[in-house]
């Protein structure tokens, strides 16, 4: 992204917060808290210090004012962009913006939703679309299997490739404790769930789960004070091409083609360097999607890329080694969550699923109907 | 810009009511402009003119919907020969045989019951 530096602001805290089905009586903004306050306790900064605030839900009208006063804080700086599943990866840009223009010094951003004890039409409700509505979408599943049927159609990918990128998520999962899923499952129990919207079953679509989560981010200079290693911010790209799905010009590119584009860019890396890819996978088709489009393979080729375990466990390139939104969480908007375990991953904190020599990560967020993309590289000191 | 007195979308219902699929045309842009809208989103001009379209087109992505309760039914997006797509559905045919490339043509689909009318789409050749 033109006017940001490479590496001149990083991560350097993060937390979950409480997963999957929360306390009833929980709000999305008790979660963004929650999250708050396990990412500073994490870097060992106070609420004292948080001065840029930065925040989405579906599930409160103007959120920032309602975390600012459960905080109790007035921060200098507020910024509620929402632009789906992706708005976390657009505050990483806007946040590292805001501490280069010196507008704060400690910023956190945070998500929360309640959407599994609420119920997934209230906690997101949808606006009323006169060109769309009527023929009933299930969206946004509908949308996604579109996509699905045109890549198909155009590349001979198949169902048993869409398949791959589920099985691939819950082998991942099974290695994360943190995660939702924990029974194995196979490329046929995928293709015989229960279908949403051909040619996606259940189990290509991701989960519907309660949580959130929070990062803290501060200056480079800030950042090498702290306890744990910071994760530099490398490179930020985001692009937006449509709102609806009857608007996107080409159901086979996403704009990650673009953000992807701008981050390497800034980071002076290509997918060659990135050891670690986080991909927002809402449905299996986008996993495939963000493969090509990101440059991990051509464009038609994403299917064949994603067989016989090449981003599972073991293979050529881990992707979504939390389990991703597939089999891990998905409260919603899933993008904190690929910053979460990217912080995880590059400061070498992942257990079991630790990827070893890890030094680049790719978190690519994905926000709307493939609407919004934001991709975010994140580097070890070593990177620098 | 002058006062709008008539919705882009009042005036696409209007259409529909009289049996006609209508879109907008953008003489700067060179473009159809679908969905309806207040400006060309290709050009920013506000000089957008109305034309119905022949409603002949090809199935450009489909999708079959399994609701929890109720039969499935297709979900497409038709590309129309003026160079415009929208969402409809394919019917007369069975919501799984709705195949990409399928050439179909509009008809009008009056639901009744106070609801606007929309445009669905048949199969111009049966399989």
């Amino acid at each position: 992204m033109e006017g940001l530096l490479r590496g001149a602001s990083a991560i350097v805290g993060a937390a979950e917060s409480d997963l999957g089905a929360v306390a009833a009586g929980l709000g999305p903004i008790d979660l963004m808290a929650q999250g708050i306050a396990r990412a500073l306790e994490d870097c060992g900064l106070s609420l004292k210090e948080v001065d840029g605030l930065f925040c989405a839900t579906t599930q409160a009208r103007t959120s920032g004012l309602s975390l600012a006063e459960t905080l109790g804080i007035s921060p200098a700086f507020i910024d509620t962009t929402i632009l789906g599943g992706s708005s976390f990866e657009f505050h990483v840009a806007h946040a590292a913006a805001a501490l280069r223009a010196g507008l704060c010094t400690t910023a956190v951003i945070a998500y929360g939703s309640t959407q599994k004890t609420l119920g997934r039409r209230q906690a997101s409700v949808r606006e009323w679309n006169p060109y769309e509505s009527p023929f009933r979408p299930f969206l946004p599943a509908s949308a996604y299997a579109l996509a699905a049927s045109r890549h198909m159609y155009e590349f001979g990918t198949t169902r048993e490739q869409l398949a791959a990128v589920a099985v691939a998520a819950r082998e991942w999962a099974l290695l994360n404790p943190a995660a939702w899923e924990k029974k194995p499952l196979s490329i046929e129990g995928v293709l015989s769930s229960p279908m949403v919207s051909h040619p996606l079953t259940v189990r290509d679509c991701c989960l519907v789960s309660d949580g959130g989560g929070a990062i803290v981010m501060t200056r480079a200079e800030e950042a090498r004070s702290l306890e744990k290693p910071p994760v530099y911010v490398l490179g930020c790209g985001a692009a937006i091409t449509h709102a609806t799905i009857s608007n996107m010009p080409d159901l086979t590119v996403s704009g990650a083609r673009a953000s992807g584009e701008a981050a390497y860019k800034m980071a002076g890396l290509g997918p060659g360097a990135i050891d670690l890819a986080l991909l927002y996978d809402a449905f299996t088709i986008n996993t495939i999607l963000f493969l090509e489009d990101l440059g991990f393979c051509k464009k038609g080729e994403g299917g064949a890329f994603v067989e016989e375990g090449r981003i599972a466990p073991g293979g050529v390139l881990p992707v979504n080694t939390n389990g991703g939104g597939l089999s891990y969480c998905h409260p919603g908007m899933y993008g904190i969550f690929l910053l979460i375990e990217a912080v995880r991953q590059l400061r070498g904190q992942a257990g079991a699923r630790q990827v070893e020599g890890c030094e680049v990560a790719l978190a690519h967020g994905n926000g709307g109907v493939l609407s919004s993309q934001a991709t975010v590289i994140l580097g070890t000191a070593a990177t620098l | 810009m002058e006062r709008i007195e008539l919705s882009p979308l009042a005036i696409y219902e209007r259409h529909l009511e009289a049996g006609e699929l209508a879109y907008q045309w953008s003489a700067e842009a060179q473009k159809a402009v679908f969905t309806p809208r207040l400006l060309c989103p290709f050009s920013g001009s506000t000089r957008l003119e109305w034309r119905v379209a022949s409603g002949l087109g090809r199935v450009y992505a489909t999708t079959v919907v399994h609701p929890r309760e109720g039969e499935p039914y297709n979900v497409a997006l038709i590309d129309c020969e003026e160079g415009f797509r929208l969402m409809s559905r394919v019917e007369e045919i069975p919501p799984e045989e709705v195949r990409i490339g399928m050439r179909v043509a509009f008809r009008v689909h009056r639901p009744g019951g106070g609801e606007a009318p929309y445009p669905v789409f048949v199969p111009v050749e049966r399989p």
